[in-house]
């Protein structure tokens, strides 16, 4: 853990390393230690016309990011986390509108760590999906 | 709206090659991530994505990012569903497992095999490779819902 960075400036180093992040247009807002993540409406995510939904895919990665989000702000080094497996359970429609993601690091381990997400759109008590992984942290220096 | 015909074509019905590239290469998210067909057999599918700057998750190593295999293994999935002859309306859950990183700057493809159909559910395998489909990236296991089952 590194005290040398504040957990916004980790955050904002993390979104900006990372180009599937900007792929997806996903930003991030910390409040305290809480942080919320947000993937804003755009064309380019539906996977369905049809309905039109989010593609599940899509949901996944945002969570996952999600994750790997969450986890950077309480590690220091530069280096983001790695997936080792997540289960993703898709629970209503992704709609064609905002979505909302928060996560629960279930165990911060030094070598594997353990995160919980889940994503909104319209109510926090209605989630469209969440998501169980565990993650290798990055070694640190 | 009115939608194009080879787009119903995809979505329902008996599935050939024509409608099979047009469910992996027409979608929006499908075609924002360049998704490429590849071939659809009985029961099975298989999607390639091209590499790509703009789809990397650690600039460092120059591998495509774990989400965009999650979103290849999601869709080559629902195709081995329509080469079964199913119509999925939904993922249900999605379990994946990265077995190692990526080579860096490497397309990945991704194949799919809709092993069991119900009259509600598919259940469905599929992994991602680099090249070598004995060594792969990545391995899923999912669940579809179906349409027209009930459920």
């Amino acid at each position: 853990m590194s005290s040398d960075t504040t957990p916004a400036e980790r955050l904002a180093a993390f979104l900006a390393r990372t180009p599937y992040i900007a792929f997806l247009g996903m930003r991030a807002e910390l409040a305290g230690d809480e942080m919320t993540a947000i993937l804003p409406f755009s064309p380019h995510l539906i996977g369905n016309t049809l309905l039109p939904a989010l593609h599940g895919g899509v949901l996944g990665a945002f969570m996952e990011m999600t994750a790997l989000a969450q986890l950077a702000v309480i590690t220091g080094g530069p280096r983001p986390a790695k997936t080792i497996d997540v289960t993703i359970d898709y629970l209503r429609p992704g709609r064609a509108m905002d979505t909302y993601a928060r996560a629960q690091i279930k165990k911060a381990g030094r070598r594997i760590s353990s995160v919980h997400v889940e994503a909104w759109q319209e109510a926090r008590a209605k989630p469209v999906a969440a998501i169980r992984g565990h993650f290798q942290m990055p070694t640190e220096g | 709206m009115v939608k194009p015909p080879d787009f119903i074509a995809a979505m329902t019905g008996s599935l050939n090659e024509e409608a099979a590239r047009h469910m992996v290469t027409r979608t929006p998210q499908t075609e924002a991530l360049g998704f490429q067909f590849v071939s659809i057999s009985e029961a099975r599918g298989a999607i390639r994505v091209p590499w790509r700057a703009d789809l990397v998750g650690d600039p460092e190593t120059g591998v495509i990012a774990s989400g965009v295999v999650t979103t290849l293994l999601d869709h080559v999935c629902g195709l081995s569903i329509r080469a079964a002859d199913a119509v999925p309306q939904g993922t249900l859950d999605l379990r994946i497992d990265y077995m190692r990183p990526a080579r860096p700057q490497a397309d990945l493809i991704a194949d799919g095999h809709c092993y069991k159909l119900t009259r509600t559910i598919a259940f469905v395998r599929a992994l991602a490779h680099d090249g070598d489909p004995d060594d792969p990236v990545a391995t899923a296991q999912a669940a579809f819902a179906l349409i027209g089952g009930g459920a």
